[in-house]
């Protein structure tokens, strides 16, 4: 009943093009990221999507309404804000009740002092109090309800923020990167809060975000945004093993996809790192082309050998369960990055020579304009790598 | 070698508790701490002098003359306690210098405060002319008080001033304005406004660009999105502690006001527009009368004091907002 | 407040009260330029126009400098300001350092003294350091206008507050390049604290070029008044007759300020609001 409809957006401020040309659905129910670095436009649409911003051509449609020029409290949506935006000078209770107050009683009915006793103002405002009551129960922050946002915690502020978005229960819940503000041990709790809130009110959520282990965590899907472009939109697993962009790729995991320029020698073979992979595209021989292998695509090899990888070893990061190994591949300039599991890959020192193998199908291979070329056979090319952890 | 050792003993600072006990050389954080305590003292040396010399002693010196027989030319003094103050408090020249004082005070206040919101609100309220609008209302207060009060003068000359002739053209009253009694104290008040409002605009400017536009966001957001909504539930509180100083900082100044009333009235006709910083210079040095300038002076300084704290206090206030 | 979206009508309103003000301002400006252009028979016309019919403007502002020795007043207004700004970075800048990064004995209460100086309006004064001027035998001379101002309490305030937020690392680092500590206030910590120089520089320009309470008791001799008392006196001596030269003479003496403030706008407010407006 509330999906979105996005339809062209574009949108310009001065000469600076922020979004050009984006369109997207969003399903009833669904949880969707905006992810990218700062100044991808991820922002902008979502202050248009709220009704903040005024776009410059295109049009948004929520619950199967057209809402352009409508104004944000007529949009039934919800926004939580990064600095949270809660009223300094009102309690927490008056805080969350605003929206209703605002929507519920007249100009005059909201008078301070004499407005609770105009006629038909009673009932309305001790329904909104127990309606603020039994949001701020729900998130724990019934406590709190007399004091005022400068005493408050920064996870208590966030609760609040989301308590004053719900408790007018909105179609879609608008969030700029509600978790920023918060220290790492926080951000990890309020996320999965989060998650569940979306799963309790089962409304439409729209995520923005430049941290990927949200993205990830939280999403059912995630557009990734780069200069104001959807470059890719699809359910977080995909987005991480089956990128369409080379800069997905390489916006998405940690430590960074290897990225090397390779040359196809004949069909299917490529001559790689002094060793002979093959790859399953079509890519005319000869022709250039880039190739990318996730660090955990690695699996530490005892001798060399067909498709093996030898280099030695530049630095070795212990991570606990993982090493992040540098090496340098012979006939290579740049070092690549290996994830090896610290129980398989045995005692590795800097200076010593690695032998690793990949799998071809692990091989993600891009054009020259950055653009996945794609296995000839799509079965084989199934996305096989398990995310890991998101720290 | 100096240099370095001292070097070397700086570099020591942080481990200093262990090091003098580890040390025999125990003097080398001490001698650091007088190094640089008579650095200190060197530094404030000339400041702290002319302080005492120019701040604390005069301040003592205007007690000593208001509790004492003190006269121009002196040689000796005695204690006559409250004698001064009694014979300030019975002139009924200071009563309507005090009267006249809070008067304009209460007027210059408000009217400032407001005008200067309300430009304040205006200017912020969009982009056009900006500038333009604010660096014309902040002129007067930049501008040098006596030459303006001149200025002033000339515009409310009773036959060749423009405030009559448009008047008159407009039907209104005509006035002899700082000839007359009942207008003299009201038209010094229109000028201290004149004067201030600026002022009053640039502090509430600040106050606003000092809220974050989320809150506006928010608001837009919540419902409130009307202008008077937003006015009401964003704009005003969070320039409650600003509006606090402002109304305290103008009455300061308002308190202060002597430029105008020299040139324009000498506190005429009669006593009726005089006020206390022109009766502190009148009594003091056109009629010598050392006692009484200064028991003026006292009540002056503690109504200045009174207000001075309060503002610290509103500052205070503000900090716990955020 | 943000800059939200006016209607045409709530704009045209917004510029109608804001142009109605203006004027409300700009009027006693206007008025004193225009009776500085015109002759005396013209001013006192029943009839009048912001221009002058006859243009008198040369004949006016030549008196205004011949008649009274205005330069002179402006150039004493001049090297008071020039004097007391000098004196006063001199004498606050050390004090300020030692206040924000040293540690001696005493300091605290110094800092206190410097508060509660801030607390005294300088007209309090006025009597006993007319006395002290007296027994100094230095009524009627530059010094006599110099020398009340020579500490700014609101200096040493502002300067120590803005060398507080400069890092002590470069004060150490200063240090083991071998600087003195006279060294570090002049060559590290006045040029890192610029900002704060020159609004306070303004601040106390604007208010000693305009005051006319201590002048008025500090200074009897024509050849000494600054530029306010100078004019004070020729008004009076003209007995507020003569209202084309005394309108060029006021309009000589704010049209420095007036004009510095146009063209550095953002420094001059914030001088003069005290750094209450960041």
């Amino acid at each position: 009943m509330s999906g979105i409809t996005i339809t062209n957006i574009r949108k310009s401020f001065g000469a600076t093009r922020v979004l050009h040309d984006v369109s997207l659905s969003i399903a009833d129910g669904e949880f969707l990221t905006l992810l990218g670095p700062s100044g991808c436009g991820k922002s902008t649409l979502l202050r248009i999507l709220a009704g903040l911003e005024v776009q410059d051509t295109g049009s948004i449609e929520i619950g199967g309404r057209v809402v352009d020029g409508v104004r944000p409290k007529r949009r039934d949506v919800a926004m939580v804000f990064q600095s949270y935006a809660l009223y300094p000078h009102m309690s927490v209770a008056a805080n969350i009740a605003l929206p209703l107050r605002m929507r519920r009683l007249s100009r005059a009915q909201r008078l301070p002092l004499i407005g609770r006793w105009l006629p038909g103002s009673g009932p309305v405002t001790s329904g909104i109090e127990m309606e603020v009551s039994r949001t701020a129960e729900a998130l724990g922050i019934a406590h709190l309800l007399n004091r005022k946002p400068g005493q408050l915690s920064g996870g208590q502020r966030q609760r609040v923020a989301v308590g004053r978005a719900m408790v007018r229960h909105p179609a879609v819940f608008l969030m700029d990167e509600p978790l920023s503000n918060l220290d790492a041990k926080l951000r990890v709790q309020m996320r999965a809060e989060i998650k569940d809130l979306h799963r309790r009110l089962g409304v439409t959520f729209v995520y923005v975000t430049h941290d990927q282990a949200e993205a990830m965590t939280l999403s059912d899907r995630v557009v990734v945004m780069r200069d104001g472009e959807m470059l890719q939109v699809a359910p977080p697993q995909e987005i991480y093993a089956d990128p369409n962009d080379i800069r997905v790729a390489e916006f998405l995991g940690s430590p960074k996809i290897n990225m090397v320029d390779a040359t196809m020698r004949e069909p299917g073979l490529v001559d790689f790192a002094g060793s002979t992979l093959s790859v399953d595209c079509e890519i005319a021989p000869g022709s250039r082309f880039t190739v990318g292998i996730r660090p955990e695509a690695f699996q530490f090899a005892e001798h060399s050998g067909p498709g093996v990888i030898t280099g030695s070893v530049r630095m070795v990061e212990h991570m606990g369960s993982d090493l992040f190994v540098y090496f340098d591949p012979c006939g290579l300039q740049q070092p690549l990055i290996a994830r090896l599991s610290a129980e398989r890959a045995p005692h590795i020192v800097a200076g010593q020579t690695l032998h690793v193998s990949v799998r071809s199908d692990q091989l993600l291979v891009f054009n020259r304009d950055g653009r996945r070329v794609r296995a000839r056979d799509v079965s084989s090319a199934h996305p096989s790598t398990p995310v890991r952890e998101w720290a | 070698m100096s240099a370095s050792l001292n070097a070397v003993s700086r570099l020591a600072q942080p481990a200093e508790g262990v090091a003098g006990k580890l040390s025999s050389r125990v003097s080398l954080p001490r001698r650091h701490w007088l190094h640089e305590a008579m650095w200190g003292w060197a530094l404030i040396a000339p400041a702290l002098i002319f302080l005492v010399v120019l701040f604390f002693l005069p301040v003592i010196g205007v007690f000593v003359i208001a509790f004492t027989d003190w006269q121009f030319g002196a040689s000796s003094l005695s204690f006559v306690g409250l004698a001064n103050f009694r014979e300030v408090i019975f002139d009924e020249g200071f009563r309507a210098s005090l009267i006249n004082t809070v008067v304009y005070v209460v007027m210059v206040v408000p009217g400032t405060v407001l005008a200067g919101l309300l430009i304040a609100l205006l200017i912020e309220s969009s982009h056009s002319c900006r500038a333009l609008y604010r660096a014309v209302h902040f002129l007067p207060f930049m501008a040098t008080a006596t030459a303006m009060a001149i200025s002033w003068e000339a515009l409310l000359h009773p036959t060749i001033g423009l405030v009559n002739h448009s008047f008159a053209a407009l039907g209104l009253p005509v006035a002899n304005w700082l000839r007359d009694e009942t207008t003299a104290l009201p038209v010094l008040a229109v000028i201290g406004i004149w004067q201030n409002l600026g002022y009053a605009m640039v502090l509430f400017m600040a106050g606003l660009k000092s809220i974050p536009l989320d809150l506006y966001d928010a608001a837009d957001v919540d419902g409130a999105d009307h202008w008077l909504d937003r006015l009401r539930t964003v704009t005003i509180p969070m320039l409650g502690p600003v509006s606090m100083f402002v109304v305290i900082v103008v009455a300061l100044r308002a308190f202060e006001t002597f430029d105008t009333i020299q040139i324009l009235t000498q506190g005429g006709p009669g006593h009726s527009s005089e006020m206390l910083l022109f009766t502190i210079y009148r009594e003091s040095f056109e009629y010598l009368r050392a006692g009484y300038g200064a028991a003026v002076t006292i009540v002056f300084l503690a109504i200045v004091v009174a207000l001075t704290l309060l503002q610290a206090r509103s500052m205070d206030k503000r900090v716990h907002y955020q | 407040m943000s800059a939200i979206r006016l209607s045409p009508a709530a704009a045209i309103l917004r510029h109608g009260v804001l142009v109605l003000t203006s004027a409300f301002i700009l009027v006693p400006f206007v008025w004193m330029v225009s009776l500085s252009l015109k002759s005396p028979g013209e001013i006192f016309r029943a009839t009048f126009s912001v221009l002058p019919a006859q243009f008198y403007g040369v004949d006016n502002y030549a008196k205004a400098i011949t008649s009274v020795p205005l330069p002179r007043y402006m150039g004493n207004g001049l090297l008071v300001c020039a004097l007391i700004l000098a004196a006063q970075i001199l004498v606050c800048a050390p004090a300020a350092y030692a206040l924000a990064k040293l540690k001696f004995w005493g300091r605290d209460f110094i800092f206190a003294m410097v508060l509660v100086g801030l607390l005294l309006p300088h007209q309090v004064l006025s009597l006993p350091l007319f006395i002290l001027c007296y027994k100094l035998d230095i009524l009627n001379t530059y010094l006599a206008l110099v020398i009340p101002y020579v500490v700014s309490p609101f200096g040493i305030f502002l300067f120590r507050q803005f060398f507080k937020t400069i890092p002590n690392d470069i004060v150490h680092a200063a240090r083991l390049d071998g600087l003195c500590e006279l060294a570090i206030v002049w060559k590290i910590m006045v040029p890192m604290a610029l900002p704060a120089v020159i609004a306070f520089s303004i601040f106390s320009v604007v208010a000693h070029w305009n005051d006319l309470f201590w002048p008025l008791i500090a200074v009897r001799d024509g050849n000494l008044m600054p530029a306010p008392l100078g004019i004070m006196a020729f008004k009076n001596e003209e007995a507020g007759n003569d209202y084309g030269p005394l309108m060029a003479a006021s309009t000589l003496v704010v049209a420095p300020l007036l004009i510095a403030f146009l063209a550095a706008q953002k420094w001059f407010v914030e001088g003069m609001t005290g750094g209450s407006v960041k």
